[in-house]
């Protein structure tokens, strides 16, 4: 998505990919609900996320970020609403449908959820193993590649718990992008990590994205890590989208709880309106 | 109002079970499914073998040791104030190779495996592998559960064997040092274990290794978040496999022993 677009509210968000010359719609959630335990995550949640682009969903811990991703591989069913993945209806899709489609993603998770019973050469090998049907000695290349492309040459034989939380995380998008998936999903991609590490990770994001050319999703409530990665940063608010667009137009945005996140103060009143900023 | 809550509790009680059977047989028959379609991979298969198998002789050695001397030491001085102490062995080495044995070994196996099964597999529920599995296109049942119920199925019949052999070894030398003759100990024993005991212990051996093994990984894929949520996780699937082991034992012989009466009639060991 370019930096002129206008930031899209929830409502404008449903209909501006289609209304909006660009890349073509690549994932869509369309009035999604769901909650956990009688206690609601989305209540009617529509977004589209588009071919090609970096978007960045932020969001205070327990808002449903991650669940969105998960919604958006089938890993979790919304109780009501349609999602789509390249124009076609993921949502009720049972799991012997959805898992030819999941190999064209790839996906970070927080912790980096490397099988920990695998060395680190058979957690990048594992999906190549699962869906070609490669020599091992193609596999073996395209790991070494995988891993140089995250500067972790040389641990193929480590196990996971030999690993610092940055070795993991680089070993995880090794991992998801194993496959050269047409999207890269990123479930708090630097939390927990130090300030270095993290933008080492920002850095990957970056390259990775410019290397594959893929359309990535990024979660994060790491505003320093939206700003360097995201071309679109998306924010989400007691299950609803409250702010999408650009980084410098929420940088500016009008709403008190956009300023309060962004800027990490609680107290922080409301700015004054600045021209058309919406 | 004083009335209803209860009833309203027991209904929400009897609801949950009757989903959780719901849920552990739709579990277990996608499990089936890919045993009889995909035969799990050497690669999958090898570590659980090791982890069902090899790490699990020792405890089984050491139940079977002490069962055996055990019934040595309790039967012996019964069989003796008649006058008949070398007959202890018939009755010891049938204890263990219909019974003692194959359930004693499920029980030491639901401890040491099926909590480690859950655990392990909670574990990797709550660090999100099982879910990183499906993101891969990957089913998980087929990758975690199906190498685990092959490794519980084939390898515990095996360990029931030197579950066995050890308690008669065991019994043996209890009644030796009680000064048993040992050609009449062995003889009586060799007149009383029929083939068909020895195999109806080991057909319910792999019946129970079936029972832990999916108690255990459908507790663990079951698991909430946690150290709590695992811990329950291995809780539950020890008491759970302990009660299946015990209902089991019960069905089989019932079976078995129907089913020897018809192929061959009823026989005692007394006539």
């Amino acid at each position: 998505m370019s930096a002129e677009e206008p930031i899209r509210t929830e409502s404008a968000a449903a209909s501006a990919p289609a209304a909006v010359d660009g890349p073509p719609v690549l994932i869509r959630l369309e009035g999604v609900r769901k909650q956990f335990g009688g206690h609601p995550v989305f209540r009617d949640l529509t977004l589209a996320f588009r071919r090609g682009e970096t978007a960045v969903v932020l969001g205070a811990s327990g808002v449903g970020k991650s669940i969105m991703l998960k919604l958006i591989l089938g890993l979790v069913k919304p109780d009501a609403g349609r999602i789509y993945i390249d124009g076609a209806e993921i949502t009720r899709l049972d799991e012997r449908h959805l898992m030819p489609l999941r190999t064209r993603f790839g996906m970070l998770f927080q912790g980096a959820a490397l099988f920990d019973f695998l060395t680190v050469y058979e957690n990048v090998a594992f999906t190549l193993r699962e869906h070609k049907t490669w020599p091992e000695e193609t596999v073996r290349e395209v790991v070494r590649q995988k891993l140089a492309l995250v500067d972790m040459d040389g641990t193929e034989d480590l196990l996971p718990e030999e690993l610092s939380g940055g070795m993991k995380k680089r070993v995880g998008l090794a991992r998801a992008i194993a496959m050269d998936p047409e999207v890269i999903l990123y479930d708090e991609p630097t939390t927990g990590l130090d300030p270095v590490t993290a933008d080492t990770i920002n850095e990957l994001i970056v390259r990775c994205q410019r290397e594959l050319k893929t359309t990535s999703i990024v979660v994060t409530h790491d505003m320093a890590s939206a700003y360097k990665v995201g071309d679109r940063l998306v924010m989400l608010h007691e299950g609803e989208v409250i702010a999408d667009g650009p980084p410098e137009a929420i940088r500016g945005h009008r709403d008190v709880r956009v300023q309060r996140f962004i800027h990490g103060d609680a107290s922080l009143a409301a700015p004054a309106p600045q021209g058309d900023i919406p | 109002m004083g009335i209803a809550k209860p009833i309203a509790d027991m209904g929400r009680y009897v609801a949950d079970r009757v989903g959780d059977l719901g849920r552990f047989t739709i579990f277990s028959a996608h499990m089936f499914r890919w045993v009889f379609t995909d035969f799990t991979r050497w690669r999958l298969l090898q570590p659980q073998l090791y982890e069902v198998g090899v790490r699990s002789m020792p405890v089984i050695v050491f139940t079977g040791a002490f069962v055996g001397m055990v019934l040595a030491v309790q039967s012996y001085f019964q069989f003796e104030s008649v006058g008949r102490g070398s007959w202890s062995g018939a009755v010891i080495n049938l204890s263990v190779v219909k019974e003692l044995g194959p359930v004693l070994a499920g029980v030491m196996i639901a401890g040491r495996v099926g909590g480690a099964l859950a655990a392990g597999l909670g574990t990797m529920k709550v660090t999100e592998q099982i879910d990183a599995l499906r993101a891969m296109g990957a089913d998980p049942i087929r990758h975690l559960v199906v190498p685990r119920f092959l490794a519980c199925l084939l390898l515990i019949p095996f360990l029931t064997v030197y579950c066995d052999f050890v308690g008669i070894v065991g019994g043996y030398v209890v009644a030796w040092g009680y000064g048993v003759d040992t050609h009449e100990y062995w003889m009586h024993s060799a007149n009383v274990i029929e083939n068909w005991d020895i195999a109806a212990g080991l057909i319910k051996s792999a019946f129970f290794g079936a029972a832990i093994a999916l108690v255990a990984c459908y507790k663990g894929f079951q698991s909430r978040q946690g150290a709590e949520g695992v811990g329950r996780a291995a809780t539950e699937a020890f008491v759970v496999s302990f009660m299946a082991i015990l209902i089991l034992d019960l069905f089989i012989v019932l079976f078995l022993q129907g089913l020897y009466d018809y192929l061959w009639g009823r026989a005692s060991i007394f006539l």
